[in-house]
């Protein structure tokens, strides 16, 4: 059976924290501040999200003076891939059952 | 339902089969049947009954929550502490039934949505394989 990627799911699951992470994909290292301007909730929401995307290995943390700086670590996305990958295996071979199950099957 | 794969990430196969949509109806429903195919269970094609699949390496616990006989079933499939919603869909065809599974993961939580992260996991899969690919 698949590769269970649950930590990734639970923590890409919330669409506010998801979308942080996508910001620090696509705009690289951001401090706190900078992705509460953006991000339409509270600074500590906002590093309450960042440290449960830490925990599950998605973003890592810089800390330079007083500010700590953000990025994401992509690569800890490929159990999703893996994820997605297996399951497509996994439902193609139950079409190919089915399929024979159909062939002996009575009208 | 634009809105629902706009916001999850799902598993799509599809294929034409050479069989009525009413025949794959009952292997869909009728759990001597399901079991030759799919896994043993207690399935029950009634809105809110829940269920399980078992299999040698665990169980599937699942909820029904649609059934339109002869075209369209959906159920909640929790396994390894993943909720998602596989949905069957069946069309009828001229050689017989088009038939589709889809397996939605990442149910969207629309209240917890906010500007910027509307666009969802499309836009998110696309530029993943390109940064995974980097990161490689």
């Amino acid at each position: 059976m698949p590769y269970s990627p649950d930590q990734l799911f639970k923590t890409l699951a919330d669409p506010t924290r998801r979308a942080i992470f996508e910001r620090l994909c696509r705009d690289g290292e951001q401090t706190v501040a900078a992705l509460t301007a953006r991000a339409g909730v509270s600074q500590p929401a906002v590093s309450k999200h960042l440290g449960v995307l830490k925990q599950a290995g998605l973003v890592l943390d810089r800390h330079e003076g007083r500010q700590t700086h953000y990025s994401a670590q992509a690569a800890a996305l490929a159990p999703l891939i893996d994820w997605t990958r297996e399951m497509t295996g996994f439902w193609q071979s139950r079409f190919d059952d089915l399929e024979d199950l159909l062939k002996r099957m009575d009208q | 339902m634009t809105e629902d794969s706009a916001e999850t990430l799902s598993v799509i196969v599809e294929r034409e089969i050479p069989h009525p949509p009413e025949k794959i109806w009952r292997a869909l429903t009728q759990p001597h049947l399901i079991a030759e195919w799919l896994m043993k269970n207690d399935f029950t094609p009634v809105a809110g009954h829940r269920f399980k699949f078992t299999a040698d390496w665990g169980a599937v616990d699942c909820e029904v929550t649609a059934v339109e006989p002869h075209r369209t079933l959906s159920y909640s499939w929790g396994a390894f502490g993943l909720a998602s919603i596989v949905t069957w869909t069946l069309t009828p065809s001229s050689t017989g039934t088009l038939l589709r599974m889809e397996q939605s993961g990442f149910p969207a939580d629309q209240r917890q949505a906010y500007q910027g992260a509307k666009a969802g996991w499309p836009r998110f899969f696309a530029n993943l394989e390109r940064v995974l690919a980097q990161a490689e």
